[in-house]
């Protein structure tokens, strides 16, 4: 049985596709809430292939596979390959497990939608991508699903395209992975300049021996560009918080759990190359570092219930980066993994609340959601401890052991562990008040709002992400390593966490510094149902700042997006008007002048045309006469 | 005296030289059509005294060719001159300048 699915892993990528083309030809005979229902059997079905498949990977009995599908571009050695090992494994399992509850989800909070159907074949478009990105065993198909994801991404954020502002946002976030994209290719070309082939079995075998210490940064630097568009990292995060425009199960599901950690899951992937050049590595965790930072300070400030969880998405995948810039690529995967549990749960609690709250979004005019909303409630606490980093639950785990093995790897790293555990602060005291403000305290809510628990359909996801993010910590502790032990095989350079008294003693300080964060978090948004003026009072300029994003949309209008629409109108209204145009209306004057001085050639007198040819033919006579022929 | 090929092309100059100035000077289309018919068939006539000259057929082919096109050539021109006629009450080339720049 698992033989059989290793041999034919594309069964995991073809289920969902069949679902899409199904879907999109039938879905509207078929109807809601079906459509929902097929969809999610396709991406379930997925994941139980694949969890037959990584038995013997768990075992251990088995080794990594590649799955020959197709030859494709042999030119551009791009052949349809699919590589079954450890870490492929464990991204299909993430990606199709969360896509399932997700897709669950979403067919109670997209009921009633009139492009219910279309809505999942998108879903399960996304799905068929994001598999077909991590399965790859080539840069070239991985670059498709990279691509595909962006695309439904894209479709997915304008959903609602009669929204202008979603509409805006989609177009925004497909711009901006188009900038990353752009780096990322340019270092796929030096690659298959390099080695003549885009296959990962000879590329990340041994990519020292055709690979020079410079060249290998310049791919590095190159293929970060690209992770950071895609997974939202410092400078071009800026997509992200504006993705929220889409359905809340697509935030879940694409913008926390999934697409966005295409980037770490790429610099895990190419481990080896970055193993080459430790100037690569750094700038990968201290990109990292800063993002985190950078956006749990502002996620501090936002009232927008997803905005909060859109920066803290981008704080968090700043940690993985940090993670896997320190080669800890196993710590940065469990985080990776950890974070979709419980960010997938705090995003569709999130929409459970809007569904509530009749579409109200921001969290000054919530509180006293607690009793209304029971399930929703237990569930959002067990995410905000998971993502705080209170033991056990899940995000504990995974964070300590990034911020442990930075530490480990010694100088410029431990700067970085330093801004980590701030952040972890910065990330308690955020969760905390954003759980505060909306479910305890007094109802701030709008007359005439009356919340409801969601469905069971919502509900049960929930309940069962929450189980996740309570126990998911567990498969990776410094009692027992397993993850650790289960992905070794996939990764050759490998930072492991410190052991023994040391990683103790750093966990009960960050540990320490989150609940800090939580504590002050309490203080001051649960004793009083105005908290936010208490604290706006004390640094107000700062706050508004932060609540703003640094106006850093307003600097990137000003620094590139204005100027790029000065050229545009350059473009258009002097370069094509003026030069464009002139050429082709001049050759149009030029004729029309020719014309107009030959034009009384034509007398109207046939006599006096039969002349000209009487009179042209005796001048050829005695032309010949004269010359004596040609 | 013996009859030449210089005759012949004598001839066919003068029938040429008819021909050509009844185009210029008539201002008739059908008289115009008979006297371009006098100069195609002045130059068949010096196609065939030619080819008799150099006993070569080419000379009677070529004619064949002319004979053809300008039995075409009649059949359009005196169809396009009946058309105006009928619609103008005229056949003066003189008269017919639509065309004109």
């Amino acid at each position: 049985m698992s033989e059989f699915f290793i041999r034919n892993i594309w069964l995991v990528i073809l289920l969902p596709a069949i679902g899409t083309v199904v879907l999109h030809f039938f879905g509207r005979r078929i109807g809601q809430p079906i459509a929902g229902w097929i969809a999610s059997t396709m991406i379930g079905l997925s994941f139980f292939v694949g969890l037959i498949a990584a038995v013997p990977l768990f075992q251990g009995t088995a080794e990594a596979h590649v799955a020959h599908v197709f030859n494709w571009i042999p030119a551009l050695g791009a052949t349809a390959e699919l590589l079954w090992d450890p870490l492929s494994a464990l991204m299909v399992l993430v990606v199709a497990g969360v896509g399932t509850l997700i897709h669950i989800y979403a067919i109670g909070y997209m009921h009633g939608d009139e492009r219910f159907t279309r809505f999942f074949v998108y879903m399960n478009l996304f799905a068929t991508s994001m598999l077909t990105l991590v399965l790859a065993n080539n840069f070239a198909v991985l670059f498709v699903g990279w691509e595909l994801v962006g695309l439904c991404s894209y479709l997915l954020i304008s959903f609602w395209y009669v929204r202008p502002s979603a509409a805006a946002a989609g177009k925004k976030a497909f711009i901006v992975n188009r900038i990353g994209d752009f780096g990322f290719l340019i270092g796929l070309m030096i690659i298959f300049s390099t080695f003549g082939t885009l296959s990962y079995t000879t590329v990340l075998d041994d990519p020292g021996k055709l690979l020079g210490a410079g060249t290998a940064t310049a791919v590095g630097l190159l293929l970060l560009v690209g992770a950071t568009g895609k997974s939202a990292q410092l400078p071009l995060y800026v997509w992200l918080p504006d993705a929220m425009e889409g359905p809340t199960p697509v935030s879940a599901l694409i913008h926390a759990a999934t697409m966005v950690t295409a980037g770490v899951f790429m610099i895990a992937r190419t481990s080896s190359i970055y193993a080459l050049s430790d100037t690569a590595s750094i700038v990968v965790a201290t990109i990292g570092a800063l993002t985190a930072f950078y956006a749990a300070t502002i996620a501090m400030a936002q009232t927008d219930i997803k905005r909060v969880l859109a920066y803290s998405t981008i704080s968090q995948l700043g940690y993985m980066f940090l993670g896997v810039g320190s080669a800890a690529y196993v710590a940065g995967v469990f985080h990776l993994m950890t974070h979709a549990f419980f960010k997938a749960l705090l995003f569709l609690g999130a929409g459970a609340v809007i569904h509530g709250m009749s579409d109200e979004q921001d969290i000054l005019k919530m509180g006293g959601l607690w009793s209304k909303m029971k399930t929703t409630g237990v569930t959002m606490a067990v995410a905000t401890l998971a993502i705080s980093g209170i033991p056990p639950f899940a995000g504990f785990w995974s964070k300590d052991e990034i911020l442990s093995s930075a530490f480990a790897r010694g100088g410029w790293w431990v700067v970085l562990w330093a801004i980590g555990l701030v952040t972890a602060g910065l990330t308690a005291f955020y969760m905390t008040r954003w759980f505060v403000l909306t479910f305890l305290g007094e109802p701030r809510w709008d007359d005439g709002i009356h919340p409801h628990e969601a469905p069971k359909v919502m509900t049960v996801p929930l309940m069962v992400l929450a189980a996740l993010a309570t126990v998911g910590g567990l498969i990776n502790t410094p009692f027992k390593a397993g993850l650790e032990h289960f992905l070794e095989p996939s990764f050759k350079h490998l930072t492991s966490a410190p052991a023994g008294a040391t990683v103790w003693l750093l966990a009960a300080v960050s540990v320490a510094v989150a609940l800090v964060g939580i504590g002050v978090a309490w203080r001051l948004y649960s004793r009083t149902d105005r908290a936010e003026e208490t604290w706006t009072w004390s640094i107000p300029a700062l706050w508004r700042r932060m609540g703003h994003a640094y106006y850093m949309d307003d600097v990137y209008g000003t620094l590139l997006v204005a100027p790029g629409k000065l050229v545009a109108a350059w473009s258009a209204f002097v370069f094509d008007k003026k030069v464009i145009d002139g050429i082709v209306n001049g050759t149009g004057t030029i004729v029309r002048r020719i014309g107009a001085a030959l034009r009384p050639l034509q007398s109207g007198f046939v006599r006096s045309y039969a002349l000209t040819i009487a009179a042209g033919a005796v001048g050829f006579v005695i032309w010949f006469l004269a010359t004596g022929g040609l | 005296m013996t009859v030449t090929a210089g005759w012949y092309m004598t001839l066919a100059a003068v029938l040429f030289s008819i021909g050509a100035l009844g185009i210029l000077m008539r201002r008739n289309a059908v008289v115009m059509f008979m006297c371009i018919e006098l100069m195609l068939n002045a130059v068949n006539l010096t196609f065939i005294a030619a080819g008799q000259e150099l006993r070569d057929l080419t000379g009677q082919l070529a004619v064949f060719f002319v004979l053809v096109v300008a039995a075409a050539e009649v059949v359009v021109g005196l169809a396009i001159i009946v058309a105006v006629f009928r619609n103008r009450k005229t056949a003066s080339v003189d008269e017919f300048n639509e065309l004109k720049g």
